[in-house]
């Protein structure tokens, strides 16, 4: 059978050495009542015919490609580089554990540490940790920390922040005493005013503002950020955030339907010890040697127990461990150069798409960066015309918000060629 | 041997990647944004060429012990072989190249994967459904209590309390507590199975549910457990399952036929997703039919030979993450369960049971096996015979890394002084087992004879023990204000 090495006289030699005569007496504490002999499974295949069925599942989805792909609310497609999987797909890395013993898990301690070194540098802010699930679950910790430090239980959600973080949110705040309310007006009961920069919509939103508006009533201000714009614009650091969180499938990850992908969150020196999650330290031997180390775990879940503000036990180490590839191959200059082009290419195609008949710009007076919504007409059928071409289409947001009946959100990246570009036009135009 | 920072590396002049060009006539973000928008100070990043960022990660890897490389016998993290067919399952275009908000009629093949592997979950943990969506363990546990919490609140019923046993993981507690539970701790017998005693006393008309492993943590079947959902059930409280130790019995018993309520699997323990340094993971939940309609929205579901999201559904907790869970993951879980089929699950647990067995065998006279007897796929010994000689559980474990395996769990469970945790799992050959209980009596030999020398251990790794608390204590002089090294980051070094 696949992927077990025991053979049938090895079985025999182990049982005769623990002196049993067979499995059912090392079985013998389970009920009779409880014993089952095998699943009502199918057998099992071969590694052939395993692919084969595993294939045909992947054949029956439909992959619009990157170029022709123009729809983002939260997953981009973006041009990763070769070098992220090689790293990731090496087995030292993929098959190692949580590194509990550092003496023999330096390489996922110490690209943890470089992972951490970079959110901070990119977010502005003083420290980040290890990472966590996604954008969604790194928001509801933030406003968990939030609650802890402020003692206050009201949680503001200001403007267009993606829908499903909300909704996770929300589930969090059941039972953690948090109060959840929409609005950009704090009082001196709010924690903390969160807010997405971009917002779910592409818009940008008066970051300055609203952080100042939360500390003049000392609630935090959280900002959920997308780490590719920080190339262009300030970054929570440089307007006095508390807590940076935000989801880091742009860099390095594929969209594989939503997930694995990677949450970040960064603070400033205060909230340091409210993180949730995995820190590494920088630490050295006996001979001096430098190290790296698990560290402040009095914060965690297995020295805390019930007295824990987070039940977090991992991160995503692989995924932080692409994302970290992805900066490091990038560069500060390469990534303002994909920032930078995904912005022209919005800007060209908003402004195409704006001069057509019937489409309007749903927010004329508001600044973007690569992604923007656009008033479009006959939406739901556009888009089904334009998936017939092979064209993942705007995003149909009225989804989520009513109010935003018939606004598509379109977004460029640097894999979005000026042709594709054109190509898309005349689909729209036809 | 140890390897710079990327930081460290990095070479001011080194050139940028080639990446592509707008190429269109349009304005940049310095023509239309206004001037308090943008970054002032530029993030300083490394600066590399792609052939030293290959080499520095390649050099990285090194530094690491593997699954791949070595004996990882890690109790209660079950860490088996990484199929590399699920690699290769997972980066398929057809997946990989997916986006969530696709149409669901372009995704039926993805939808149909999540459908079929929450059938197969079913089977295997009998239950009558599935939430593929939790990240991880401990996410999954919590979302188990969110159901069971929306489950009695449904019925007008205000419990407040969730049993733990004394040898729980922290992550039970912990996500009892933030699922606004108290938390009441149930206490171990000297045996060390569940003291019914204690339970009773504990159980009332204020309780949630009570969250098992079984095995336990000790690797011990509760062989009370259908007295033990019997007195449970009869207050009106649940069952809750912490599956971090299904490898045991696949094929062989399951959750559901005991009278568990809520179930969630660890896809990156029992079904072989790797753990990639500590995750991504995947969490799913199994639960029976009463608490069916709080599951997380969106489910999938089947009619007519069609794949649906379902979003509508009123009683639901919520979403408890993005998307719709980990989704490669999925594929790789699905991938290993169609190459082992019902057959292949069933002997991978019994043979985890027979080797974990026979190296308890091995160990006994050499460790002290505090709780004997047959044990599942799972022991705990103890360091404590060593106590004299001044070994403790953590010298054992270093001198393991030393001798080329890596470290068992060690100080957990708590109820047993000096814990030591092995899990070997189905897929390390009788061969590695010998060789690992060699490496034990060769560093209890050492014990008696050169205590110091252990003391010193792991000496031929890439760095010795490292000075943990001096960590701990540089980071508070940072947050203090008496330091200028962050310890938590890299910060350029003053000119």
């Amino acid at each position: 059978m696949p992927y077990l090495v025991h053979s049938p006289q090895e079985r025999e030699e182990m049982l005769a050495a623990i002196g049993v005569e067979s499995m059912d007496a090392l079985l013998a504490d389970i009920p009779a009542s409880l014993r089952i002999h095998d699943l009502k499974l199918p057998r099992g295949l071969s590694e052939f015919e395993t692919m084969t069925a595993v294939r045909d599942l992947a054949a029956a989805n439909r992959v619009f490609a990157d170029r022709l792909t123009f729809r983002g609310g939260g997953v981009y497609k973006r041009f990763i580089p070769t070098a992220v999987a090689a790293v990731t797909g090496k087995p030292e890395f993929y098959t190692a554990y949580t590194p509990y013993q550092p003496e023999a898990s330096q390489g996922t301690l110490q690209a943890i540490f470089e992972f951490q070194t970079l959110i901070a540098e990119l977010t502005g802010m003083d420290v980040a940790n290890a990472s966590l699930y996604d954008g969604a679950t790194a928001v509801a910790e933030a406003a968990m920390m939030a609650r802890v430090q402020t003692g206050r239980d009201e949680i503001l959600v200001a403007g267009y922040v993606h829908p499903e973080y909300v909704e996770v949110l929300l589930t969090f705040s059941e039972g953690r005493g948090l109060r959840v309310k929409r609005g950009d007006q704090p009082s001196a009961k709010t924690a903390a005013v969160i807010f997405q920069q971009p917002d779910f919509l592409g818009l940008l939103v008066d970051a300055r503002a609203l952080t100042e508006r939360a500390h003049s009533v000392g609630a935090l201000s959280i900002a959920c950020v997308d780490p590719i714009s920080l190339a262009i614009i300030a970054p929570p650091g440089e307007y006095g955030a508390d807590i940076a969180v935000g989801e880091g499938q742009q860099l390095g990850l594929a969209a594989s339907y939503g997930g694995p992908h990677v949450g970040f969150i960064a603070c400033t020196k205060d909230l340091v010890r409210r993180l949730p999650g995995r820190l590494i330290g920088k630490s050295h031997d006996a001979q001096g040697r430098r190290g790296f180390v698990l560290t402040l775990t009095a914060r965690e879940q297995h020295i805390r127990r019930e007295k824990a503000t987070s039940n977090i036990c991992t991160n995503h180490s692989l995924c932080a461990l692409a994302a970290s590839v992805y900066l490091t191959y990038m560069g500060e200059a390469g990534l303002r150069q994909v920032a930078d082009v995904g912005f022209q290419r919005a800007h060209y195609l908003a402004e195409r798409l704006a001069a057509l008949p019937g489409w309007e710009m749903a927010f004329p007076e508001r600044q973007f960066l690569n992604e923007f919504p656009i008033i479009a007409p006959k939406s739901k059928p556009l888009l089904r015309k334009l998936a017939k071409k092979g064209i993942l289409g705007g995003l149909d947001v009225s989804r989520w918000f009513r109010e935003l009946k018939g606004v598509l959100t379109f977004t460029c990246t640097e894999v979005n060629d000026p042709a594709a570009i054109d190509e898309l036009i005349q689909a729209v135009s036809a | 041997m140890t390897e710079p920072l990327s930081f460290e590396l990095s070479r001011d002049g080194a050139e940028p990647p080639r990446l592509p060009v707008a190429g269109v006539q349009a304005p940049g973000p310095a023509d239309v944004l206004s001037k308090d928008v943008l970054r002032t100070r530029r993030p300083d990043l490394p600066r590399l060429s792609e052939p030293e960022i290959m080499r520095h990660y390649s050099r990285m890897a090194s530094l690491n012990y593997s699954i791949s490389e070595q004996f990882y016998p890690l109790g209660s993290c079950t860490m088996k072989y990484n199929p590399v067919a699920n690699e290769a399952a997972a980066s398929l275009p057809g997946f990989a190249g997916l986006h969530p908000y696709q149409d669901e009629e372009t995704a039926q093949g993805a939808l149909e994967l999540m459908w079929q592997l929450e059938r197969a979950l079913c089977q295997v943990v009998g239950v009558d459904r599935v939430t593929l969506q939790p990240a991880a363990g401990a996410h999954g546990e919590w979302t188990a209590l969110r159901m069971i919490q929306a489950y009695h609140r449904s019925r007008g019923d205000k419990r407040t309390q969730v049993l733990v046993p004394d040898s729980a993981h922290g992550t039970n507690p912990a996500s009892a507590a933030l699922s606004g539970f108290q938390v009441v701790e149930v206490k171990s017998g000297p045996d060390g199975r569940i003291s019914l005693a204690d339970l009773e006393s504990k159980l009332s008309g204020s309780v949630a549910a009570l969250m098992l492993t079984n095995p336990n943590t000790l690797g011990l079947f509760e062989r009370e457990i259908l007295d033990v959902a019997e007195m449970v059930h009869a207050t009106g409280a649940m069952l809750y399952y912490d599956g971090a130790n299904l490898n045991a019995f696949m094929g062989v018993c399951r959750p559901g036929d005991m009278g568990f309520d809520a179930v969630h699997m660890n896809l990156h323990k029992t079904f072989t997703t790797p753990h990639g340094g500590g995750g991504p993971g995947a969490g799913p939940v199994g639960v029976k039919a009463e608490l069916v309609p709080f599951l997380p929205h969106p489910t999938v579901e089947k009619s007519d030979g069609h794949f649906t999201l379902d979003f509508k559904r009123p009683k639901s907790i919520g979403r408890v993450r993005s998307f719709y869970g980990n989704f490669g993951m999925l594929v790789r879980a699905y991938t290993y369960i169609l190459a082992m089929g019902g057959d292949g699950l069933t002997q991978a647990s019994l043979d985890a049971v027979l080797s974990a067995n026979y190296l308890m065998k091995q160990v006994e006279g050499v460790l002290e096996i505090p709780h004997g007897g047959p044990c599942m796929h799972e022991f705990v010994a103890s360091a404590h015979n060593l106590a004299a000689d001044g070994i403790k559980a953590l010298d054992v474990a270093k001198g393991l890394l030393e001798r080329d395996f890596y470290a068992p769990t060690i100080y957990f469970p708590l109820v047993v002084p000096e814990a030591i945790m092995v899990e070997p799992t189905e897929t390390e050959s009788k061969a590695t087992l010998d060789s690992f209980a060699a490496a034990l009596k060769d560093i209890v030999s050492q014990a008696r004879t050169d205590p110091a020398a252990l003391h010193s251990e792991p000496r031929s790794l890439p760095v010795g023990r490292l000075d943990e608390v001096g960590t701990a204590r540089q980071i508070t002089a940072y947050l203090t204000g008496q330091s200028e090294d962050p310890i938590l980051r890299w910060k350029r070094p003053a000119k």
